[in-house]
């Protein structure tokens, strides 16, 4: 019993998990942060009065939400780093990191923007109608009137996606992010098969922790900020 | 109501079992199924994506380890019908050794201490070094020292690039793909300024991507001794030991050096090759 | 969208202004294409052999068509079982009986929260240890990892489908003497199917993207065997674009299947019909998201 602990503990000691994990969290940080604002600029060009804009809009989503994320992880190493010649840090480390932060925010951008489109569907015509009425054009009636009620309507989708963000870190593997948690995971089994139970579990523990609050959190948000009608 | 929805749904689940029913038996032809199947057959894991050591080449298999593996499948009495091959990616090669995905591997697989307490190896067949792979036109690499500051490439789930951060030139810089061919081409198109493993994969490397415009450096600094990765506990290593003495004596061994290395400008180490197989475990 | 109530139609100055703007905007367009071309050109990337090798016969025959047809093995398996799974823990979530309701949820939580590729390594690890020499272990991990996660999904989308019904359905069962149960299994469960038909084919989208994840414990899934297509003819860039598109297609098809059954279905029900979202849990796109009568 003793000896099973003391390898445990070593194997948890010989390999850095808890920074596998502030890796995960901070890819899905950045991937979020600049999910929402394209994903957000992406809405507007598929409700906007420019129907080139719309189009551009509806092909970006239809390519980028069908196209599995670890191809395009491949492609911002393979494509944009080294056919492209985009660097994007001095350093390897930030370098692949943050082209896998640009991976998962294109992909998600997709997913973002059918959400806030969701929330959208939820703001009654009157609103539209009497936005037009008060004289506001398309830009300031999105801003003032649609938005703020689309984004409280598409709380709870928009919660989702962040979740499947952070699970979705895991395949920065492919972009050669090989100290984030999918590939930690993985060499410790490889290399210590009899704890594969106790691997696995540290690390499905750490993303119920991890994603269960954000659960729980849209879903609160979502009621509290639902607009009532 | 209900009947629709259980049509419906007898539909759905109808044509998705048409449609994996149509995969099994198309991908019948394909090598796959594990160690288990047919209880006499053997199933082989080699590399498919190694220029000259283990490559699919469309229906078939080339290679130097592919050559070796199916003398000592011969030598070990199953025929050329019996033998199956499966692919076995660095990264994996323990896994399915563990799991019986595969009954043995010969896919550069080098005997390590570390790989020595989870699987057991039969061998050496072959002794490369690790060396580098640059641009035909690089004169500031001649060496792993050489490397400090500089961008390198390697395969995840080999050691060959650990071993450079920790022995030679700690400040390199380090890119790791799922596949060799993928360094080739960061390589060529600039970005990484070597990719490392063994002399004898760059060499084929070199030679099926390379027009000419990379080459190796020539200068081994390790000695990587191939082995046959077995499952631990395995009864086969002494036979396969044998096959391997016997392959080397009777010339065959040259002979698929020669084959597989052509136009690649290349020759093993003569003081390490031939190698002497080790005592089994 | 010209029935828009966001924006007035366009009147002469707006259209040329649009005009000019969808120039400027071509332009851009085209200049950042011309620049990628340029950039693929100067590193050999356009080289016609490249691009031949990537859609070869030879490429199709031996690697992509045998990837493929292992990708919808996988992906068909997966589907089957994860409706089973749906099936079983979404009614086990609306089952009378606490116990049952509560291991359901844990069990459903679970691994909706557990990142699909852990599975995978997990169970790959797994099953080498459960049933040595036995099958193919990289396609039955792939495979339970996508049951755990996809049936969850599923699972959800039973209960939002339930509960998404008028409560009229539920009492009238009540009302003429049904047990919950019954009312369950006879009322509300069939219409709560249809309901959620299209988000299931939604799901296949899910489940073949995901599949891809099999490359990572080598599952010789279509990505797989593209890499070991450029391993050999060193043209990745040009293989992973036609692997890209040949999935981009797949889920483009099942997509309009999905649309199209929602609009078929809608009137089959007296919930409304879910297409899904493709991602996470697809709870709160309704349908009519297609929405006509809204903005």
């Amino acid at each position: 019993m003793n000896d099973y602990l003391s390898g445990l503990g070593a194997l948890l000691q010989q390999y850095d998990v808890l920074g596998a994990f502030w890796t995960n969290i901070q890819l899905t940080f950045w991937g979020a942060l600049i999910a929402l604002a394209l994903g957000t600029l992406l809405a507007l060009m598929r409700i906007s009065p420019i129907a080139s804009l719309r189009w551009a809009g509806a092909t970006y989503v239809s390519i980028f939400r069908n196209t599995p994320l670890t191809i395009i992880m491949t492609f911002m190493v393979m494509g944009v780093w080294t056919a492209l010649q985009i660097q994007l840090a001095d350093n390897f480390e930030d370098n692949f990191f943050r082209l896998a932060v640009v991976g998962l925010a294109v992909y998600h951008a997709a997913f973002v923007c059918e959400a806030i489109r969701s929330g959208v569907n939820t703001v009654p015509l009157g609103q539209a109608e009497a936005a037009r009425a008060i004289g506001l054009s398309f830009l300031p009636a999105a801003r003032l009137i649609i938005l703020p009620q689309a984004f409280r309507g598409a709380t709870a989708p928009l919660g989702n996606t962040l979740i499947a963000l952070l699970k979705n870190s895991t395949v920065a593997a492919a972009a050669s992010v090989s100290w984030e948690t999918s590939s930690t995971m993985k060499t410790m089994i490889e290399f210590n098969p009899n704890y594969l139970w106790e691997i696995f579990a540290v690390f499905a523990i750490g993303y119920v922790i991890l994603v269960i609050p954000i659960g729980l959190l849209t879903t609160w948000l979502s009621r509290r900020l639902a607009v009532k009608r | 109501m209900r009947k629709h929805t259980m049509g419906l749904l007898a539909m759905a689940a109808a044509s998705t079992l048409a449609l994996s029913a149509c995969g099994g038996a198309e991908v019948g032809g394909e090598p796959e199924g594990g160690a288990s199947e047919g209880g006499d057959g053997i199933t082989i894991g080699i590399k498919y994506d190694q220029p000259g050591l283990g490559l699919q080449d469309g229906a078939e298999y080339t290679g130097f380890d592919v050559d070796v593996a199916r003398y000592v499948a011969n030598e070990l009495g199953y025929s050329e019908d019996q033998i199956t091959f499966k692919e076995t990616p660095s990264a994996n090669r323990e896994s399915m050794l563990q799991n019986g995905d595969v009954d043995m591997i010969f896919a550069t697989y080098s005997i390590t201490d570390e790989r020595k307490e989870v699987i057991d190896f039969a061998g050496p067949y072959f002794v490369a070094g690790q060396d580098l792979l640059v641009a035909a036109d690089n004169t500031d690499i001649t060496g792993p020292e050489d490397l400090e500051g500089k961008n390198l490439c390697s395969v995840t789930g080999s050691t060959s690039a650990e071993k450079i951060k920790t022995d030679y030139a700690e400040g390199v810089q380090l890119l790791e793909r799922p596949g060799y061919a993928e360094c080739v081409t960061a390589l060529a198109a600039g970005q990484v300024d070597a990719v490392t493993t063994d002399d004898i994969i760059l060499a084929g490397l070199s030679a099926a991507n390379g027009d000419g415009n990379l080459k190796v450096v020539g200068a081994p600094f390790s000695e990587e001794r191939y082995g046959v990765g077995l499952p631990k506990g395995s009864d086969r290593c002494e036979d396969i030991n044998a096959a391997i003495t016997k392959m080397i004596d009777d010339g065959t061994w040259e002979e698929l050096v020669a084959a597989n290395t052509e136009g690649a400008d290349y020759t093993p180490n003569a003081d390490l090759n031939p190698p002497t197989p080790d005592a089994c475990a | 969208m010209s029935a828009s109530v966001l924006f007035d139609a366009p009147g002469p100055r707006a259209r040329s202004w649009t005009l000019a703007g969808n120039i400027v905007g071509a332009l851009v367009v085209l200049a950042v294409a011309a620049w990628v071309l340029v950039q693929l050109d100067s590193k050999g990337q356009l080289e016609p052999q490249l691009w031949a090798d990537a859609v070869s016969a030879r490429t199709w025959q031996y690697y992509l068509i045998p990837g493929l047809l292992n990708t919808l093995r996988a992906a068909a398996f997966a589907i089957v079982g994860s409706i089973v799974f749906g099936l079983v823990f979404g009614t086990g979530r609306l089952s009378q009986i606490g116990l049952v309701r509560g291991v359901s949820g844990t069990v459903v939580e679970f691994f909706r929260a557990v990142p699909v590729l852990l599975m995978m390594v997990f169970f790959y690890g797994l099953f080498g240890q459960l049933l040595p020499g036995v099958g193919d272990k990289a396609f039955l991990a792939v495979v339970v990892a996508l049951i755990l996660y996809n049936g969850s999904v599923i699972a959800e989308l039973v209960r939002s489908g339930v509960g998404n019904l008028p409560r009229g359905q539920g009492e009238a069962g009540l009302a003429i003497g049904l047990t919950p149960g019954q009312t369950l299994r006879s009322v509300q469960l069939p219409q709560a199917l249809v309901a959620m038909l299209p988000a299931m084919v939604s799901q296949i989208v899910v489940v073949l993207k995901d599949s891809a994840l099999g490359q990572l414990i080598g599952y010789q899934e279509l990505l797989r065997t593209g890499q070991i297509v450029y391993s050999a003819d060193g043209n990745p860039l040009q293989v992973l674009t036609v692997v890209a598109v040949v999935f981009i297609v797949l889920n483009l098809l099942l997509t309009v299947v999905a649309h199209q059954l929602s609009r078929l279905l809608s009137s089959r029900t007296a919930g409304q019909t879910i297409e899904g979202t493709g991602i996470g849990n697809p709870t709160a796109v309704a349908a009519g998201a297609g929405g006509t009568d809204k903005i």
